[in-house]
């Protein structure tokens, strides 16, 4: 193939915008577009290394706004699945956008369409998890803490949540996986990276970071959701489904039974 | 106050409140306002499930479990006996709090065995409700119960604090309430229900006129019935669901398979099993009248008391029902799309959206979520392939139950174990 491009960027998502835009401007047949943080042999397209430009990632972000305002959750969910190739899949589904004259975020009959609503369906599906599954401990400091490891990088997400629903107390969010968290500090959220030592984590080890009253309630919540349950209506087929196993070691109800 | 006092408080009287079933936490609207604590104005939310698979969102306790009343049924009744707690006003605002504050619950649910009188008792979970709005600024889910025989002022009051009040009908008909719980007379229950019911309407009505009108029970009202332990039928149960639904604007009926917790020669032994299968049924019964326009006479009459239990209501429905099939996809309209098998009410806007651009067949269903093991009976879509064979309902019915695997199907199905 004659000039297949492939663009990379710096991993943020107005750089993938940017990209965006770039292969827009030069009409190139763009044959991946990818993080920096991934090395690829491309070995039958040449490479072109994106700046991060944010006036150039608004003006696609608008266009596509006005396209179809419904698309945009649509590729911002999808995008933060991390899934393998998802900016050449979100690439081919803008195009797909600003060709058509209707709405076709809801052609749920073309294979491109479902396969960008399933992938944002299921970050939503994460992000909802993840609103339910921190599990804050009071740390000396004054702080509500909880690490988390998701599936996909739904800390964006979930910001507002905990935002609008814990406006009176400090509250810091750390994604294990990412190495980034949210934190709260009564007046506005901000990105922060921690060097994270091993007794932060949701451990069964008693740490001195934390207030001593915290393990009492840790102790009282395990008891309640002990004794909430109802013996002869066991089901932990069912219970598995809801409560996956990857998740267990960070809610301190399930972390005896690991 | 002992922590492994409260500990042990906390023991009892979730344990005592584990039978009521209702845990949900959503359609409530109340935001966050002044830098409080808490919101419920999103969808509802499970922070974890217990080991029997029931969602774990609100703390769901009793205030006390010691009660003047001797329903047969119930685990807290006066000739029980059992290990007596009663938790003060305090001790469950702290409670609430700090789990809140963890983001172990959406907020509280509480409950309580009748002391002294029905008003003493709701006087107290008022109280407890009061304390976290007014001095707590708490926004969160507070769902409390409306102790039967309760005066109306005090239901009023109850609304103001709670997004959401339920009393227990328990026992689907009057006269399986007479037989278990003597005591109680059936206009009890239905007073607080009646009161709550109208002030709903005059807050909402009131709330057209003055904006800042408080609000009043926002997550409206629910009750729940016991089923399996007198001898009533499935149509028993729905048309007084219905007549609940309908007369008093309940957001919910729950189903509860009773759950043996006493030698009483009126009831299922203990160690019956509890009836999961039919309690399934039920709920699947109760979305059909809820989500997808079906009538309850069409579900359940005196020709068909009682529900199918190897099938699904709606494949029950269906293959009575053969004359109004098979349904074109590609036109039908969504209230007709809501009724084939296999087809939910996730799939139905979605066809509907879908086949705007182009005429749906079989790989477009598959992929949007139909399950066509049962679907494909029933309709037509745009491919020559579909069943034209006139096949009769049991025909249809063994095909299905041969190709799929039902959660349940261990429990009825004994001539598969012939395989193993």
């Amino acid at each position: 193939m004659e000039n297949a491009k492939t663009l990379i960027y710096d991993g943020s998502f107005n750089g993938f915008l940017t990209s965006i835009f770039v292969a827009f401007e030069e009409k190139a047949h763009i044959a991946d577009i990818h993080k920096n943080t991934i090395s690829q042999n491309a070995l039958f397209s040449e490479t072109e290394t994106i700046i991060t430009h944010v006036d150039k990632a608004k003006r696609v972000w608008n266009g596509i706004q006005k396209k179809d305002h419904n698309a945009m959750k649509n590729i911002y969910f999808a995008y933060l699945s991390e899934t393998n190739g998802i900016e050449l899949l979100l690439y081919r589904y803008i195009r797909k956008l600003f060709a058509n004259h209707t709405s076709i975020h809801s052609d749920y009959s073309d294979g491109l369409v479902l396969k960008i609503n399933q992938l944002a369906k299921s970050v939503s599906r994460e992000k909802h998890r993840m609103e339910a599954f921190v599990r804050f401990q009071l740390a000396q400091d004054d702080i509500y803490f909880a690490t988390i490891e998701p599936d996909f990088d739904v800390l964006p997400l979930i910001s507002k949540h905990f935002r609008s629903r814990y406006a009176d107390q400090q509250w810091l969010i750390y994604d294990v996986k990412r190495h980034y968290g949210i934190f709260y500090d009564l007046e506005k959220v901000e990105i922060v990276s921690l060097d994270l030592n091993e007794n932060y984590a949701n451990s069964i080890h008693k740490s001195d970071n934390f207030v001593h009253e915290e393990y009492s309630y840790q102790e009282l919540w395990n008891n309640y959701f002990k004794s909430t349950n109802i013996k002869s209506r066991i089901n932990l087929t069912l219970h598995t489904q809801h409560v996956p196993k990857r998740y267990w070691k960070y809610l301190s109800e399930k972390r005896q039974a690991i | 106050m002992s922590f492994e006092r409260t500990l042990e408080k906390l023991t009892i009287l979730a344990d005592a409140a584990k039978y009521d079933v209702s845990c949900s936490s959503s359609g409530s609207k109340r935001t966050n306002t002044n830098k409080g604590l808490g919101d419920s104005s999103g969808m509802g939310i499970c922070h974890s499930y217990t080991e029997d698979g029931r969602c774990v969102s609100l703390l769901k306790i009793l205030l006390t479990n010691h009660c003047i009343f001797d329903c047969a049924y119930c685990v807290t009744r006066k000739s029980n006996d059992i290990q007596r707690a009663a938790f003060k006003i305090q001790e469950v605002v702290d409670l609430t709090i700090d789990f809140y504050r963890r983001n172990y619950i959406e907020g509280l649910f509480l409950s309580s065995g009748i002391f002294k009188s029905p008003d003493y008792t709701m006087e107290r979970l008022i109280a407890v409700a009061k304390k976290l709005r007014t001095e707590e600024n708490f926004n969160g889910y507070i769902h409390l119960k409306s102790i039967p025989g309760a005066s109306d002022e005090l239901m009023r009051e109850a609304g103001l604090y709670a997004d959401r009040l339920s009393v227990n009908i328990e026992v689907p008909t009057i006269s399986g309430l007479k037989l278990l719980a003597p005591d109680k007379k059936h206009e009890d229950f239905i007073k607080p229900m009646l009161k709550v019911k109208n002030e709903i309407i005059q807050y909402g009505e009131e709330r057209k006129i003055i904006k800042s009108t408080p609000k009043y029970a926002p997550a409206g009202q629910s009750t729940q019935m016991i089923i399996g332990a007198t001898g009533e039928s499935d149509k028993d149960i729905m048309y007084s669901a219905t007549h609940y639904y309908k007369n008093y604007n309940m957001k919910r009926v729950y189903y509860s398979g009773y759950v043996p917790v006493a030698e009483d020669s009126r009831l299922p032994a203990i160690g019956t099993q509890v009836p999961m299968l039919r309690e399934n049924r039920l709920y699947q019964t109760d979305w059909l009248l809820r989500f997808y326009g079906f009538g309850v006479r069409e579900l359940l009459n005196n020709d068909h008391p009682n529900l199918d239990i190897d099938i699904d209501p709606k494949l029950s429905w269906a293959l009575r029902n053969l004359q109004q099939f098979p349904v074109d996809i590609n036109k039908a309209e969504k209230q007709i799309l809501a009724r084939i098998p296999g087809i939910g009410m996730k799939s139905v806007p979605k066809i509907i959206s879908a086949r705007r651009f182009r005429k749906l067949n079989w790989e477009h269903l598959k992929n949007i979520g139909v399950a066509l093991n049962r679907a494909k009976y029933f309709i037509v879509c745009d491919s020559s392939h579909w069943e034209r064979r006139d096949m009769d309902a049991n025909i249809i019915k063994g095909r299905i139950l041969q190709n799929s695997v039902g959660k349940f199907r261990k429990e009825y199905g004994s001539q598969l174990s012939l395989f193993n």
